[in-house]
């Protein structure tokens, strides 16, 4: 299914395309493609209810589309309407490639921080609990949490909550990784702290979609910005125009209520 | 009041000794089987499938909507005119609770596994975990905790409702209190010991129960 024309540009890391999500008459998505490269940035923007976190359930299908084509990679998945999802196996597979940050962080509580991390490798890749420890670790380590490797979620702030939860989805070094609203959920204190990781991620060249209102960060880290109102992307373009120069007057209004903090996070 | 006590009758261990096991054992082994019953139809009421779905939901309702006196009586006598073979009291009685217990069960554990946050099956399955290793690993550990409350209280209940064997002759606490008060004429005796051997047992369970819950709770 998957056929590399030579010679023409890179295949992206993410193509979606014309994709449509229904629950029942409401639909949450209306026709939405998006290509992400290699290495990008993607921040998507957009008020609340306008179909951002069905997008990205989307990408990993953790969502089954109504319609439309999703490829990461060399996975590609055709949805027709009344169709059905792959096998539970292909998916499971397809979503190891993808690692995904939630608003709620979503730590399982019974396990301590190094616990989560692993539970990744050691859980779906039946990796040695002794390799699995030593990735946990380092990833710990990456997110500035060593110390607090066996401490249980619930004793954890907000902000490293998220920052165990960014280095769970890490370990299963996922070659794109989904962040919804990571830090919507946290104290305006504990902010920074995530940003940065996340900031650190996009400097190493991780591919990421990040779906975020902290409008002076996606300035700063994104290559592109989409924003998307009820159910369709309605403008996209390099950060620095989309922010600057927004050309749709939906995006004007939308934007017109944040003030960015200059150089902020 | 000119009612004088007379408790030597019915103060007598060995009375009561072989009764309270057959009551004990009833309730320990329909407990296991019910929760056995309940683990394997919680687990088919959870399928995504209707036709797997609907059968264990049927069973649950049907015994969790009938009497379990009626259930008793039924297995002892309607049953043996369909099977074509008569069923001893004690298989009957056994069989009845066992299943009614199920039922509960079944419940309690699907409640259990419902109540987890959506977050963490939607964390678990983005890491790429099949449904068996997100159950095992994620989600399980968690219901589990939360079984163990409703699990004790609805054994409480099932303790107190051995007391129905009575009404198929098996000869446990209730029953043997009404032999006891018919051979002594001292049912005010009689009855007020059994009560008292009950609440025995069942006190410190619904003690046990409570202090379950606090924990869980934290
Ligand atoms: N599971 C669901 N069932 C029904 N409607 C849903 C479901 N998930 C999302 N929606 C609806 O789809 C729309 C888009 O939701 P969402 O993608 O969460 O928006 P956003 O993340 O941009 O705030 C909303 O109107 C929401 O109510
Ligand atoms: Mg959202």
């Amino acid at each position: 299914m998957t056929e590399t024309a030579n010679g023409a540009a890179p295949r992206p890391m993410i193509r979606l395309s014309d994709i449509h999500k229904a629950y029942g008459a409401h639909k949450a998505l209306r026709g939405v493609s998006l290509d992400v490269a290699v290495g990008d940035v993607r921040v998507l923007i957009g008020p609340s209810g306008c179909g951002k976190s069905t997008l990205l359930r989307c990408v990993n299908l953790l969502e089954q589309p109504t319609s439309g084509t999703v490829e990461v990679g060399s996975d590609r998945f055709v949805f027709t309407e009344n169709g059905r999802m792959p096998p539970a196996r292909q998916l499971e597979r397809f979503r190891t490639h993808l690692g995904m940050v939630f608003q709620q962080f979503d730590l399982f509580p019974h396990m301590t921080a190094v616990q989560n991390v692993m539970s990744g490798p050691l859980i779906v890749k039946a990796m040695p609990k002794a390799e699995a420890r030593d990735i946990a670790m380092a990833l710990l380590e990456k997110v500035g949490l060593a110390e607090k490797a066996d401490v249980l979620p619930r004793n954890l702030s907000g902000g490293q909550a998220q920052r165990v939860a960014i280095a769970r989805a890490l370990a299963m070094e996922p070659a794109v990784i989904l962040f919804d609203e990571a830090t919507s959920a946290l104290d305006p204190e504990l902010v920074d702290e995530v940003l940065k990781v996340m900031r650190g991620l996009a400097e190493e060249g991780k591919t990421m979609i990040i779906v975020t209102h902290e409008m002076g960060f996606a300035r700063d880290v994104a290559n592109r910005v989409s924003f998307m109102d009820a159910g369709q992307i309605v403008e996209e373009g390099a950060a620095a125009e989309v922010f600057l120069r927004p050309q749709n007057p939906r995006t004007r209004s939308f934007l017109s209520r944040f003030h960015m903090r200059d150089g902020a996070a | 009041m000119g009612y004088e006590f007379d408790w030597s009758g019915v103060l007598n261990l060995k009375l009561w000794g072989s009764a309270l096991s057959i009551t004990l054992s009833y309730a320990a082994a329909t407990i296991i089987g019910g929760m056995l019953i309940g683990v394997v139809l919680g687990v088919l009421m959870l399928s995504p499938r209707l036709w797997v779905r609907a059968p264990a939901s049927g069973y649950v309702q049907l015994f969790r909507c009938t009497p379990l006196m009626v259930q008793i009586v039924w297995f002892y006598y309607a049953l043996p005119i369909i099977a074509g073979f008569s069923i001893s009291a004690w298989i009957a009685g056994g069989l009845g609770l066992t299943l009614y217990m199920g039922a509960f069960c079944a419940e309690i554990f699907r409640a259990g596994v419902i109540s987890i946050d959506k977050g963490q099956w939607n964390a678990a399955r983005a890491l790429g975990m099949s449904y068996l290793k997100m159950m095992r690993h994620i989600i399980l550990p968690q219901a589990a905790r939360r079984m163990v409350p409703p699990f004790v209280n609805q054994s409480v209940l099932q303790l107190k409702n051995t007391s129905l064997l009575y009404v198929v002759a098996v000869p446990d606490l209730m029953y043997k209190s009404y032999e006891i008060a018919a051979s002594t004429y001292r049912p005010l005796e009689t009855y007020t010991v059994v009560a008292f051997i009950y609440f025995l047992i069942l006190y410190p369970l619904t003690k046990l129960a409570k202090r379950l819950e606090a924990r869980v709770d934290r």
